[in-house]
């Protein structure tokens, strides 16, 4: 990957360039987002962050396993209800997702869920349901497209074989067909790190939020925002780079050599 | 609560959701919704039509600056961007820029970066003796490009760029963080204004934007579709 190495080298490069260029006119103080308070603060977003993009991914999955798998039920009207949810939650924008669960969520749900949420901390349940129920919605194209490349001829095996349609799809043709869905399920979580700066509109205190935040106590935005961009290129370029190890060792050894 | 949900909030202010204020003041709600997503569609179809063929020159020093910009702006959210349009313009031009002239530039670059991908592959789908035969014609290698490869490579990425068009009427709400009025923001004016329907309001919004970015994935599937029966047949 001397792609993803570099990409540091020309970074750092550019940054430089840029520091020389304002320095007449602004004064750089990269203390304060390497030590000290703000950088704790840099931290802690980060880490809620990786917290509700980590939490949202696993519910992201299960329910686009769901998806996938109604979307390919011979009865029609739980194919209906699968490609409509898609299709809906595909072409709305997250961020109107995210006010919907936070704002508005409240006359739909019954009270009880409403009092058990309210219990919580309801910022971040609103943005991991948001993100999860926006993100399962592409999970599921992707591992439908996974289960479309099992030949036919597996389910058609394994059917006469005495298995049932869910039970053919559990064992037989989704073990095969996650193993295929492994890197852009991996690329769906980068992107869940990116959407999940949107949870910083109804306050979730992520990395995208703490670096506006320390923008507005100091006055530094161009240290903070480079701290953030910094991390979130770190967690793509990592994120790229194990997707590229993934496909050379596992589903293109041969590639490899 | 007396009705379940009550839709009357969004009859009232009908025209504010649909174009703002705008044959008296400022255009807003859906009409600016739609304008930055068409304004920022085409720059950023040039964008990423530069960005994509400098990124398969064949000369290095050209193609890697390209391929780390496009990379770097991929690892990025969108709201990082505009963030950092935000700091930057008025920094680089030395003057205040005005909010929606900041989301097209952050919409622009971002939406550039994907585009270039799209333009990288369509490029890529053309048979590579398309490109020997023209050179060996006595056409330069950027008249190749140019005359004998885009032309055919464009009409493949058009579904993919119906597609990114759909995601950028989608990531204009974002515009909604430097406080341009469009259809996000205009609903959580009324939101804040009326109070009492949220649910109605972001129904409302959500179901606006669906019509019109499923009405373009629609047409998408069928460009798809329709070019590659033509290119079969």
């Amino acid at each position: 990957m001397d792609q993803g190495l570099s990409y540091f080298s020309t970074f750092v490069l550019v940054f430089i360039c840029f520091q020389e260029a304002f320095v007449l006119k602004y004064h750089f103080d990269w203390s304060i987002v390497t030590s000290g308070k703000y950088f704790d603060w840099l931290v802690s977003g980060l880490k809620i962050t990786l917290e509700l993009s980590s939490v949202s991914i696993v519910l992201a999955f299960l329910l686009g396993l769901l998806i996938a798998v109604m979307r390919m039920s011979h009865i029609k009207p739980i194919r209906f209800i699968a490609s409509a949810y898609l299709e809906f939650f595909r072409n709305t924008p997250l961020l109107v997702q995210i006010f919907f669960w936070y704002f508005g969520s409240y006359k739909i749900l019954p009270t009880a869920v409403n009092d058990w949420l309210n219990s919580t901390n309801f910022e971040f349940a609103a943005a991991v349901i948001a993100l999860t129920i926006y993100t399962s919605a592409f999970i599921a194209e992707d591992i439908r497209s996974g289960i479309l490349s099992i030949p036919k001829e597996q389910m058609e095996a394994a059917r006469s074989a005495g298995f049932s349609f869910l039970r053919s799809m559990q064992y037989i043709i989704l073990p095969q067909a996650v193993r295929i869905t492994v890197p852009p399920l991996v690329n769906q979580f980068l992107n869940l790190a990116k959407n999940s700066s949107l949870a910083m509109t109804i306050g979730v205190m992520e990395l995208t939020y703490q670096a506006r935040q320390v923008e507005s106590y100091t006055f530094k935005g161009f240290e903070a925002f480079t701290a953030a961009t910094l991390v979130y290129l770190v967690i793509s370029v990592s994120i790229t780079w194990a997707v590229h190890v993934y496909d050379r060792r596992v589903l293109n050894p041969q590639k490899a050599g | 609560m007396d009705e379940f949900l009550n839709f009357q909030v969004i009859a009232d202010n009908f025209t504010y959701f649909m174009i703002g204020r705008y044959p008296k003041g400022p255009l807003g709600g859906l009409g600016l919704t739609l304008y930055l997503a068409v304004v920022s569609c085409i720059l950023s179809m040039f964008g990423g039509l530069i960005l994509g063929l400098l990124s398969i020159s064949k000369k290095r020093w050209v193609r890697w600056p390209s391929v780390v910009f496009i990379n770097a702006v991929r690892g990025l959210p969108l709201l990082m961007v505009i963030f950092w349009m935000y700091f930057l313009l008025p920094a680089l031009l030395g003057r205040t820029v005005p909010e929606s002239r900041t989301v097209i530039f952050g919409l622009t670059l971002f939406t550039s970066a994907y585009m270039s991908q799209i333009v990288r592959a369509g490029i890529e789908g053309i048979p590579r003796g398309q490109t020997e035969a023209a050179l060996s014609t006595g056409l330069k290698h950027w008249q190749a490009m140019i005359y004998i490869v885009l032309p055919q490579g464009l009409r493949n990425m058009i579904p993919s760029f119906v597609n990114q068009f759909v995601s950028l009427i989608k990531d204009t709400s974002l515009a909604f963080i430097v406080g341009v009025s469009e259809l996000t923001h205009v609903g959580t004016q009324i939101n804040n204004r009326t109070m009492a329907y949220p649910t109605e309001i972001f129904i409302f919004i959500a179901a606006v934007y669906f019509v019109i970015c499923y009405a373009f994935t629609s047409l998408s599937r069928l460009l798809e579709r329709k070019l590659s029966v033509g290119s079969s047949a």
